[in-house]
């Protein structure tokens, strides 16, 4: 019985690794341009105007691209607010691009790069920037405020975020203190962990008021983490995309300054417990104070940033060996590499479950910890002794 | 593109995989001390196991977060 489970169980593992790796590529034995890891890798963990599932055929004359395009909403003074789907990049309107870099023009010689057009715009490398006269690409951008793949990844975690919840808090107002039981009971756990373990020891009294922002934080980088996980839907990477954390981080950062008490400022300003001629003529403590206060949430974006981009490469990088070795010796050594790309793969990406609970978790702790320093009150007894000495 | 500007070109990025391998191994340092100090403190006191664990993955995802600057810098070097 026990052994069935484990050949179902493995069977599965492979079809499903093998299948995220034949994404990549898509099929077909003769690839007319060289397998480019690096293209490859950062166009997965890019942002990007449309989703992309797969390519049937790459190579071919009939090569299909499967996406899902996106709308493109721009906005510049000249030319109002422009709205629309990104598949109209897919017609037959091309712009030139003059080269500013000597190493294109060295791929390319001295011809022009050809990009998609539309309507006056252009789109290189995912960037949208406006088209003169002659059908050249000009340095001007519009505003581009289109819904992009990480910003639906982002509407996508907000409604499973407030679908989750509202559904257990209205099992709360309907069961009131009986036991929870299915999706109550799950989320309960993690709430209570959150509150018991993070909030309540990190930042003590008056801990009720942070716990949404806490709570909706960990469930946001959980949620939006997993998302990133998940083969086949297109690739989405949401928490590793640097603008979405830093908005989390900055969020944490207006949450601290706004709830902080005297003793902070104090801090900040006038720390305590230190002789004067570090405050006065020349304010050194509060230059090393600041870039305290400052660099915290730089570092909160970084961490979850850094850290979940690099999970994504890493993945994708075991993926991309197999089409390396495939190209480099032949097509026996792809296969060959694949068994072991297979289970480096398969092991990363349950490294990356963890690294997702991991990054939520450090994410919602530090916060907290930082709320604690912005509204403790401690006993100034200490600082006044130290400065009588 | 000259040989000389040519090798310049990777020399960048040769030595930016060097600072990136160099950020792991102090990455790696770092939370193997703390791994250490960790099962040696579970070891004399089983019951402060669950404090113990938790922070030692709070240090260790700050000791992480600071690799990680290493690696973005290097990254970026690499890329152009």
């Amino acid at each position: 019985m026990k052994f069935r489970l484990i050949q179902k169980f493995v069977a599965f593992c492979i079809a499903l690794i093998a299948c995220t790796g034949s994404v990549m590529a898509g099929g077909g034995a003769a690839n007319k341009e060289a397998f480019n890891a690096k293209d490859v890798i950062l166009h997965h963990v890019l942002d990007a105007h449309e989703i992309h599932f797969m390519t049937l055929g790459e190579g071919t004359e009939n090569e299909t691209h499967v996406s899902l395009p996106l709308p493109i909403i721009l906005y510049s003074k000249e030319r109002g607010l422009d709205f629309f789907l990104s598949s109209k990049f897919h017609g037959d309107q091309k712009a030139f691009v003059s080269h500013h870099d000597e190493e294109a023009e060295e791929q390319n010689g001295h011809e022009l790069e050809v990009v998609p057009a539309y309507n006056g715009y252009a789109m290189v490398h995912e960037h949208i920037y406006f088209v003169d006269e002659n059908n050249h690409v000009t340095d001007a951008q519009p505003l581009d405020l289109s819904i992009t793949k990480t910003v639906l990844g982002v509407f996508i975690t907000m409604f499973l975020l407030v679908f989750v919840m509202f559904k257990v808090a209205s099992a709360y107002k309907k069961s009131g203190v009986a036991a929870p039981k299915g999706l109550q009971n799950f989320i309960e756990v993690i709430i209570v962990f959150i509150r018991d373990e993070v909030a309540r020891p990190s930042i003590g009294k008056g801990y009720e008021k942070f716990m949404p922002f806490l709570l909706t934080v960990f469930f946001f980088i959980l949620i939006a983490n997993f998302l990133g996980l998940i083969p086949f839907i297109g690739g989405f990477n949401v928490t590793g995309n640097i603008s979405v954390a830093l908005v989390l981080a900055v969020a944490t950062f207006i949450v601290t300054i706004t709830s902080a008490k005297k003793d902070y400022w104090m801090h900040l300003f006038w720390t305590p417990g230190v002789p004067v001629w570090l405050k006065l003529p020349l304010p050194l403590m509060f230059v090393i104070e600041l870039v305290g206060v400052l660099s915290k949430p730089v570092v909160l974006c970084l961490r979850l940033f850094a850290n979940i981009t690099a999970g994504h490469i890493i993945i994708l990088s075991f993926v991309s060996l197999i089409f390396i070795f495939g190209e480099k010796f032949g097509v026996g050594a792809g296969y060959g590499v694949s068994v072991l790309s297979v289970f480096f793969a398969i092991f990363m990406n349950v490294m990356e479950v963890l690294v997702a609970f991991l990054q939520a978790f450090v994410f919602t702790l530090l916060s907290a910890i930082y709320f604690g320093q912005a509204v403790e009150e401690h006993a100034h007894d200490d600082h006044a002794h130290a400065e009588h000495h | 593109m000259s040989i000389a500007e040519i090798m310049m070109g990777l020399e960048n990025q040769g030595l930016a995989a060097i600072g990136a391998g160099i950020a792991v191994i102090g990455a790696g340092l770092g939370i193997g001390t703390i791994g250490k100090s960790a099962m040696e403190s579970i070891a004399r006191q089983p019951e402060a196991g669950g404090d113990i664990r938790s922070n030692m993955i709070v240090a260790a995802a700050l000791v992480e977060g600071a690799a990680f600057f290493g690696i973005i810098v290097c990254l970026l070097v690499a890329l152009g």
